[in-house]
């Protein structure tokens, strides 16, 4: 709506009539979506809907049944999925961090993995742990099993903007944290997002979630795209999918 | 002579045995980790070969080692006697748990740590390389550990094809009912088998991401621990690292498994090597193994008796002359094996049917008939050689009609003690056995001559006769050498007296001046 300025370059992620499928069911059907530069967009929608399939048909983790999707440009196909791959961000529940790696190793994975300088990489690691909050002098060294779920978090985050890549995908990333934590991370996460004008698309189950951090909400229902909206337009939708969403909000008594 | 006085006066015998096993042990695991742990990564990225490799390799394992071994004899380049077919047996013991154990490790490692090593744009062999193996390590370690403390034990089987180890103190204190040698052979294989288990399962500890509580061990580090491991381990790979001389008068000679086998065996390889002969010494071993190995030429001379080539070998029903046996034996190992069969060394052994001194005085036993009316009442026990050849159990039993209460296979040489400590009440012995007279002991006579005639003599292939001229003019020195109370004495003078065998033969060589 308000930020069609700056879109000279193709859209970051597009997705052209895409449909995954396994033998005998249909995980996601005719999804057609585009992604612009510097949005988070998220992905709502309860379990075995069809949001993460979708998250990892961008990098590529999967590749389309039919249709194709399209990053910078390039179907996924396209790809060197390795290229691909060292190009976007990805972040899991809990981090998927490496158990045998410290965290400095961890953190530096990507750009080990592009043959930066061990002095550059080192550096870049420093940087990215500040950036999340966690002092390096303490954490470099420590394995990811002596931090606690919240910092295990945020050496995921730091480890998948380690190299810098335009994209960052994240599922379900706080969703194993509890509640107070959750919520700082959140609010952290978004204030980075910005500051660093990265395209992200975030999975989760958590409505909340969604409106504190979308530019854009959208809405998962058996491997369907129901609706893609700003925040304040979703509240506003009477898509009774929606407002089964919205409904949960009110019983909690939810500040959102 | 006390257990402490046996360690020190087999001090470096002992050493060399233990020596020989470690090697046997190590090498063999060596080979099964290059194999199996590539194989096992193969199995964990095609799905399909899983079940199938895996089932081989579970058949593989429950194959009885020493019909493993016999299997092996035959075959070319893995086959024959000696160290390489021990270490292809091993290594075929240890495949599994290390292809099972790297399978495993690979599969366990957390669903989400693979897929996000993949996300991050790891190729398929960083994955495996910095993410997959170092996880599944401290499992690969635990199925090495469990390979390595089989592998000590099966490693004494191993005698049995001649490829040494503490398996050859085993079983000559089997056969030779001597515990010094015995607890040797087990308690030294047993510490091995403690101490491998040991050191591995430090490594083991090294490996597991559990135990990891700080920076201190990287994986590099871990490696390098393990890399002492084995070269600790591999250290007396060393010492067993020279060849043997080879030339054209190397005479490589075998022996069955029993004391008098041996100590014939040891009499050609002293004097062929007081004629200047290289000799390899393959002693003591099983069942037929000596003649396979002779056939296909792993061998050049074994000793053996004309009974039991005719009948065991040539599968001929037994007959009684002893000249016409001596007569179709050379004639047909000539013609079949080109194997040349010496003169007869001048006395039989044939099978003793022993009962207790006691016994024969009490019930007035001269021969075999006399006995067959106490045969329901009485239980006998058999060596696994008299029970399955065809001059053995079954046609005995009918010659004499013996229907005994109950029939024991079992190690020949335990059949003595066995008898007279009156587990059994019947046995088949040798007649030079020299355990007869000091158990007590009453040969029953052959009143019906149904055994075969067995003359010793030497089994030798023509083209070493051809090779090495001197053993010609050895084996016609021995012709009529020794009667049968000669070779009582000294087969006592080993069993009995606890000589070394080597001893025994100098003397006698010098106290006939050959």
């Amino acid at each position: 709506m308000d930020h069609k300025e700056a879109q000279k370059a193709p859209p970051l992620v597009q997705f052209h009539n895409v449909s995954y499928s396994l033998p005998n069911t249909t995980i996601i059907s005719d999804l057609n979506l585009t992604v612009e530069r510097g949005e988070t967009l998220v992905l709502l929608g309860e379990s075995g809907c069809g949001k993460t399939t979708t998250l990892k048909l961008v990098n590529r983790l999967l590749t389309p049944t039919s249709g194709e999707v399209v990053v910078e440009g390039k179907a996924t196909t396209a790809w060197d999925p390795i290229q691909l791959r060292r190009r976007i961000g990805y972040v899991i529940q809990e981090g998927g961090l490496f158990p045998h790696f410290t965290i400095a190793r961890n953190v530096g994975l990507v750009p080990s993995l592009s043959n930066w300088d061990d002095a550059r990489t080192s550096e870049r690691v420093r940087e990215m742990l500040n950036l999340v909050g966690l002092d390096p002098n303490r954490f470099a060294e420590r394995y990811p099993r002596e931090l606690s779920g919240g910092q295990r978090q945020r050496v995921g985050v730091a480890r998948a903007l380690a190299a810098d890549p335009p994209l960052l995908l994240l599922d379900e990333p706080f969703g194993a944290l509890d509640p107070l934590t959750r919520a700082s991370l959140q609010r952290e996460f978004a204030e980075l997002a910005a500051r660093l004008g990265k395209t992200a698309i975030l999975v989760t189950h958590d409505v909340r979630e969604a409106l504190i951090l979308a530019r854009r909400i959208g809405l998962m229902h058996k491997g369907q795209l129901l609706l893609l909206e700003t925040p304040e337009r979703f509240r506003a939708s009477d898509h009774p999918q929606a407002r089964a969403y919205l409904d949960t909000l009110n019983v909690n008594g939810g500040s959102a | 002579m006390s257990f402490w006085q046996f360690l020190q006066a087999n001090w470096p015998e002992l050493l060399l045995l233990v020596r020989q096993h470690i090697v046997l042990v190590f090498v063999a695991i060596l080979v099964a980790v290059i194999i199996g742990v590539p194989a096992g990564i193969l199995l964990t990225r095609y799905r399909s070969l899983r079940g199938p490799v895996l089932g081989i390799a579970n058949v593989m394992q429950t194959i009885p080692s020493l019909a493993l071994f016999g299997f092996l004899i035959p075959l070319p380049f893995i086959g024959g006697i000696g160290t390489r077919t021990a270490l292809v047996a091993l290594v075929v013991y240890s495949l599994l748990p290390i292809i099972r154990n790297t399978v495993t490790g690979i599969l366990n490692v957390d669903p989400n740590v693979r897929e996000a090593a993949v996300a991050m744009g790891m190729t398929s062999g960083q994955v495996l390389r910095q993410v997959e193996l170092p996880l599944a390590m401290g499992v690969i370690v635990t199925g090495i550990r469990v390979a390595t403390v089989i592998a000590v034990g099966v490693t004494t089987i191993a005698a049995a094809v001649g490829a040494g180890g503490l398996g050859v103190y085993i079983f000559r204190g089997l056969r030779q009912y001597d515990n010094n040698l015995l607890l040797a052979g087990a308690v030294s294989a047993a510490l091995l088998a403690l101490a491998a288990d040991f050191l591995l399962g430090l490594v083991e500890k090294q490996f597991s991401v559990d135990a990891k509580r700080s920076a201190q061990s990287s994986f590099g580090r871990k490696l390098a621990l393990a890399a002492a491991v084995v070269l600790v381990i591999g250290g007396g790979a060393v010492w067993l690292g020279r060849s043997k001389p080879a030339g054209t008068s190397h005479i490589a000679i075998g022996s069955k498994d029993f004391t008098e086998s041996a100590l014939l065996a040891e009499i050609v390889a002293q004097m062929l090597e007081a004629r200047g002969v290289s000799v390899e010494r393959r002693f003591e071993l099983g069942g037929n193994l000596p003649h396979e190995a002779l056939v296909v030429g792993t061998l050049d001379l074994y000793p053996e008796y004309t009974g039991t080539s005719f009948t065991a070998i040539l599968h001929h029903a037994p007959i009684t002359d002893p000249r016409a046996v001596y007569t179709l034996v050379k004639q047909e190992y000539a013609e079949k094996f080109k194997v040349e069969v010496s003169p007869s060394l001048g006395f039989e052994n044939t099978f003793a049917i022993l009962v207790r001194g006691d016994d024969a005085r009490r019930l007035n036993l001269k021969t075999i008939s006399d006995a067959a009316p106490q045969s329901p009442r009485w239980q006998a026990g058999f060596g696994q050689d008299f029970m399955s050849r065809a001059d053995g159990y079954p046609g005995f039993s009918k010659a004499y009609g013996l229907k005994f209460a109950e029939v024991r296979e079992m190690d020949l040489s335990l059949t003595y003690i066995a008898l007279s400590s009156r587990q059994v009440d019947l046995i088949a012995g040798n007649s030079t056995e020299g355990r007869i007279a000091t158990l007590d002991l009453f040969q029953l006579a052959d009143d019906r001559h149904y055994f075969p005639p067995y003359e010793a003599v030497y089994l030798v292939r023509q083209d070493s006769l051809t090779r090495v001229p001197a053993l010609a003019e050895v084996l016609a020195k021995l012709a009529n050498a020794i009667s049968t109370d000669e070779m009582r004495r000294l087969n006592y003078e080993i069993d009995g007296n606890k000589r070394d065998p080597k001893e025994v033969v100098k003397e006698w060589l010098g106290s006939r001046g050959f």
